[in-house]
């Protein structure tokens, strides 16, 4: 069984697709082999900096031979059909058979398919592998055009029997496998042969390569913890920053150096920020203090002057970078204390958010607006959440935010804290970006929720506003990832809010303030007193219902309404107005919602159709005094929970069926007979006892349903609801609904109606499946 | 060549000067328009181009506008300076000859860590992108290293291999200097010694003022639409003189496309440029080097058969 070496030797590949590189070569080569008919033992992919490397244990030494038989024409067919068939086989006359068919004599050919050697598919399979490799992108070099990820320098492949190593003979536009490579560029220039994966693997190390990346990550990670150990520190972890770095080296040669005392002063995310982006560093902290005090830095060699040289460079470097950084910093803190946070956040004004959205100071205004309303949902002092509102965005006009992006929130705490904030307002500062992502922590702090749910909910209306919803996998504006973060908020907290009264809030500011400045314009002598900074918002209009607001206009003009004097009585108005025409957004935006929280629930266990059950609008729910139930997300949950549990159990199964066949003999006699049979059942008219029981299952049920769901005990409606299952399973046991008695039959369908209108109550049951 | 630590800037520049010329590229001389980086100049964009071979070396003067910082900031210029190098195809040896080019420089390959790391290069404004990497030094990137793919909007066939260094960064840290102003330009040991800041501090000023502060706007845009009109022209015009003889102008078109380019710099400097308008005008000065490139691989030194 020979063993299989691969090496593909190339200038530098980039770090972040090594991981998915080897994956990438082992499937290729392994599937083609497999397809080819070999078999093999084991597979292993391994990567460095300049190369990727597979390695095959225990492969068949050639493919099994194929024996096919195929049916020629009969015997006496005419001669050009027989020399078809000679044609498509390849053989001759003498070579075919003539066998006895039921029909008579017919020729059959019986190829053979010799099996062919291993070294002459790994040739074939590697060849396709190299022009076909999937890099996210690969370049020409030179005159030749080949693609490869950066230029490729040579290939190695290697069968290995017990009899020796022999070269597998395959040449990929001029560059012909052999069985040499080369070491550390370095320390160990130069080429050397090998004879196997375990020479190969040998020869490396002992020319400074070490070929294993998780090796590579093992060794930097441990060196790192025993540098940092050794001064009473410990390194940062990064995942993601070890596995970059051991994308970048052969030979990984740790190095600590200390941060200047100048720089220990920063915030420790602004020296991890700036250590890892701009110069791949581990952080290394001071357990005792929490404080950043050190680096690691991962050199690819060893030097004589035992890296001294790259880490006075490495250092003179980061003193560079932290001495902008500190700049930033002491601007940003002198401006916070002379000015506050309101004085950083001024410049909001000239910085547009989108350019039909107005500036960040108009979206600032609005989400101050809808922090305050959402406030006292969530127990925060509406004040104080409009204020926080107010300068949660100040950092973006901070120098350190202008360089570091992803500090914005991060920064934002700082400086509040640094303007004597310490209510609440810095958290909300650095959390009202949150959650992030589906993994990311939902703030729990009632400032931070009101203005994490006013952010989010901004950014919705107004994308939905201007017709930018995302479509298919297109989301440029981040618009699923809002709504999630809406419901997390909504549900993490147990936060209850009629979630379609923000949203129109929120869309009337939207296009409030855009009707309001269009009509600005329009009129000269109107003067909206403190409505400036609106004028932004005529974008909006362009193409939005300008139409309507002229008419609106023209219409008071010409006399046809009485016009409104009072600068304030008229912008009422014209909310108004813009409330009117809203509906339709807040609808299509709330069905977006329910979408995302489809997705969402889904990810919990909860099927698409026990949530569609319990956003259908329930005639019961709708008569109670908290309304259509389907935009409290927290009262929905609540249902579509109760509801999933309750289809789980053997009662919630057997009621959901026979719902179905009321809800089924209902629908039929219905259409049969024209009429709907709503109301109007009486118990003096049922003949037997499972009538009469299922009357007092009915009335009991009916008692209890109505109470349970107004007091929002989901549990306790589905438990009588549960009560309902033995008595109508009785019930289609002993009575014919469709009786000969017109009467009686009309008794029974209303009875069923019953039934139906009951378990609607509680959910759209028609909506669950199966 | 001495393997000993250079003591000025323009030893830097002089050395890598002799390295390439000893490696067999042509060692141009600056380009006499204002460009934003050694790309600009037409023995990189247009002769990147095409199928004849090339090779060249030069230092380019390279004008960034938004860059000013009044001569004050210890690494940052308007007007700094780039060292080019473009050889095609690009030689299979060209990261050891780059290699050697550090070493030509005094910098010990023995004791430093010199490292490739992913970098891939495009240029809107060129319509041209490439692979290859920036190149560390200790930690600090010292130059570009790309493999152009397009230029203008055509396949690079065969690929030009590009080195681009900065030079006042790279000399600044052969030398051990911290502020660029600092650095001495030719040999401390000479009769009248000048210093970076001697030759640049004062131009820096100004330049930082006028790009900022001064430059007339109304002049500026019309001056662009005058380059992009005159460039559109001189494409559009018969290929066949009044004598008969076929000359197409695809140079003179290009020094047009570099003009309306330098002209947004110094536009967007001044701050007049909204950042809806700034895809415009990108747009629009990469139209302008399409043309030119297209106009380029018709010639002969672009490849075309005579």
């Amino acid at each position: 069984m020979p063993d299989l070496l691969i090496e593909l030797f190339s200038e530098e590949i980039p770090a972040r697709m090594q991981a998915r590189a080897r994956e990438d070569l082992k499937k290729l080569v392994t599937d083609g082999l497999v397809n080819a008919g070999l078999t093999y033992a084991s597979a292993g992919a391994f990567s460095t900096p300049r190369r990727l490397v597979l390695t095959v244990e225990g492969l068949t030494a050639e493919s099994p031979t194929l024996r096919e038989e195929r049916k020629g024409p009969a015997a006496t067919a005419p001669a050009a059909a027989l020399e078809g068939f000679l044609r498509s086989t390849g053989l001759t006359r003498e070579q075919l058979e003539l066998r006895d068919d039921k029909k008579g004599q017919v020729w059959f050919a019986v190829l053979q398919k010799p099996g062919r050697p291993a070294a002459a598919i790994v040739a074939e399979v590697l060849d396709a592998a190299i022009r076909n490799f999937p890099w996210p992108k690969a370049m020409r070099w030179g005159a030749g055009s080949l693609r490869w990820v950066r230029p490729l320098h040579s290939i190695l492949c290697l069968m290995t029997t017990e009899a020796g190593a022999e070269v597998v003979p395959l040449t990929v536009e001029g560059i012909s496998a052999g069985n040499s490579t080369e070491g550390h560029r370095f320390m160990a220039p130069g080429r050397f042969g090998v004879t196997s994966f375990d020479d190969y693997r040998t020869k490396l190390r002992r020319a400074f390569v070490m070929l294993d990346a998780a090796e590579r990550e093992a060794v930097i990670w441990a060196e790192a913890g025993n540098l940092a150990f050794a001064q009473g520190l410990e390194v940062v972890p990064d995942a993601g920053l070890l596995a970059e770095v051991a994308g970048l080296v052969e030979w990984p040669v740790v190095l600590m150096g200390a941060i200047a005392e100048p720089f220990l002063g920063l915030p420790p995310e602004v020296l991890q920020t700036s250590m890892r982006e701009h110069q791949k560093f581990f952080s290394v902290k001071n357990p005792a203090t929490g404080r950043i005090e050190g680096f690691v830095t991962v050199a690819n060699r060893e030097t004589a002057d035992h890296g001294e040289t790259i880490l006075k460079g490495n250092n003179k470097v980061l003193s560079a970078r932290l001495s902008d950084a500190r700049f930033f910093w002491e601007n940003d803190l002198r401006r916070v204390k002379a000015e506050g946070l309101e004085g950083m956040a001024a410049g909001l004004a000239h910085v547009t958010f989108h350019n039909k959205l107005g500036s960040q100071l108009d979206r600032v205004k609005r989400i101050e607006a809808l922090a305050r309303e959402i406030a006292p949902l969530v127990g925060a002092a509406p004040d104080l959440a409009a204020e926080a509102a107010r300068v949660a965005k100040a950092d973006l006009q901070s120098a350190m935010v202008g360089e570091f992006p992803e500090l914005q929130g991060i920064m934002g705490r700082y400086y509040a804290e640094a303007a004597g904030h310490n209510d609440g307002v810095p958290e909300a500062c650095r959390e009202h970006y949150q959650p992030l992502g589906p993994s990311d922590a939902v703030p729990t702090a009632p400032v931070s929720v009101a203005v994490a749910l006013a952010d989010k909910i901004d950014t919705l209306t107004g994308f939905w506003a201007i017709d930018e919803k995302p479509t298919g996998s297109k989301d440029p504006f981040a618009l699923r990832r809002a709504a999630l973060g809406v419901i997390r908020l909504v549900l993490g907290n147990g936060v209850k809010v009629r979630l379609s009264e923000l949203l129109r809030s929120s869309f009337v500011m939207v296009f409030g303030d855009a009707f309001v400045s269009y009509y600005e314009f329009f009129i000269p002598e109107f003067e909206p007193g403190d409505l400036s900074g609106k004028r932004p918002f005529l974008h909006t209009l362009e193409g939005w219902r300008k139409g309507e607001v002229e008419l609106f206009i023209l219409r008071e003009l010409a006399g046809h309404s009485p016009p409104e004097t009072d600068p304030e009585a008229r912008v009422e108005a014209i909310r108004n107005r813009v409330l009117a025409g809203n509906k339709e957004e807040v609808s299509s935006l709330l069905a977006f919602f329910h979408d995302r929280l489809k997705v969402f629930l889904k990810d919990q266990g909860i099927r698409h159709d026990v949530i569609d059950a319990c956003l259908a609008p329930s005639p019961l729910v709708a008569t109670s005094a908290t309304g259509p139930g389907n935009d409290d997300l927290t009262l929905l949950v609540k249902r579509a929970e109760a509801l999933a549990a309750f289809l789980k159990t053997d009662d919630g199964e057997n009621l959901l069926q026979g719902f179905k066949r009321a809800n089924n003999i209902l629908a039929q006699a219905e259409a049969k007979d024209g009429v709907e049979y709503s109301y109007g059942a009486d118990l003096k008219f049922a003949e037997t006892d499972a009538e009469r029981a299922l009357f007092a299952a009915l009335d009991a049920a009916e008692a209890a349903i109505s109470p349970a769901t107004l007091a929002e005990d989901f549990a306790a409606a589905m438990g009588a609801m549960a009560a309902l299952r033995a008595p109508i399973d009785a019930f289609f046991e002993a009575v014919q609904v469709n009786a000969e008695n017109p009467v009686i039959r009309r008794n029974r369908l209303n009875l069923l109606s019953r039934i139906r209108a009951t378990c609607l109550g509680v959910a759209d049951l028609t909506r669950i499946e199966g | 060549m001495t393997r000993s630590t250079p003591r000025s800037f323009q030893e830097i520049i002089l050395r890598l000067m002799s390295y390439w010329a000893d490696k067999g590229c042509a060692v141009l001389q600056p380009y006499d328009m204002e460009v934003g980086a050694g790309t600009f100049h037409p023995a990189t964009t247009l002769r990147a181009l095409g199928s004849r071979p090339w090779a060249a070396a030069y230092v380019q003067p390279s004008r960034r506008p938004t860059d000013g910082r009044y001569g004050e900031n210890p690494n940052r210029l308007q007007h700094y300076y780039q060292y080019q190098v473009l050889i095609k195809p690009s030689p299979p040896d060209l990261q050891a000859l780059y290699l050697g080019s550090l070493a030509a420089i005094g910098i010990d390959l023995g004791l430093h860590d010199i490292r490739f790391v992913e970098d891939d290069w495009e240029s809107p404004t060129l319509g041209a992108w490439g692979l290859g990497w920036e190149v560390w030094c200790d930690g600090m990137e010292v130059s570009q290293f790309t493999y152009f793919q397009q230029v203008g909007g055509h396949d690079c066939r065969p690929v030009a291999g590009e080195l681009t260094y900065g030079l006042e960064r790279l000399a600044m840290y052969v030398l051990g200097i911290d502020h660029v102003m600092d650095m001495p330009f030719n040999d401390p040991a000479a009769p009248i010694p000048l210093k970076y800041g001697d030759i640049f501090r004062q131009t820096e000023q100004e330049y930082s003022r006028w790009n900022f502060d001064q430059a007339d706007t109304a002049m500026l845009l019309q001056h662009f639409e005058d380059a992009e009109a005159e460039c559109a022209r001189i494409l559009a015009a018969d290929p066949t003189d009044s004598a008969g003889r076929r000359i197409v102008m695809a140079h003179p078109a290009y020094d047009q496309c570099i003009k309306a380019s330098h002209l947004f710099n110094l536009l967007d400097a001044r701050g007049v440029i909204s950042v809806t308008e700034r895809q415009a005008y990108i747009g629009r000065v990469r139209a302008l080097a399409k043309a030119c490139a297209d106009a380029f691989v018709a010639t002969e030194a672009g490849g075309a058969a005579a």
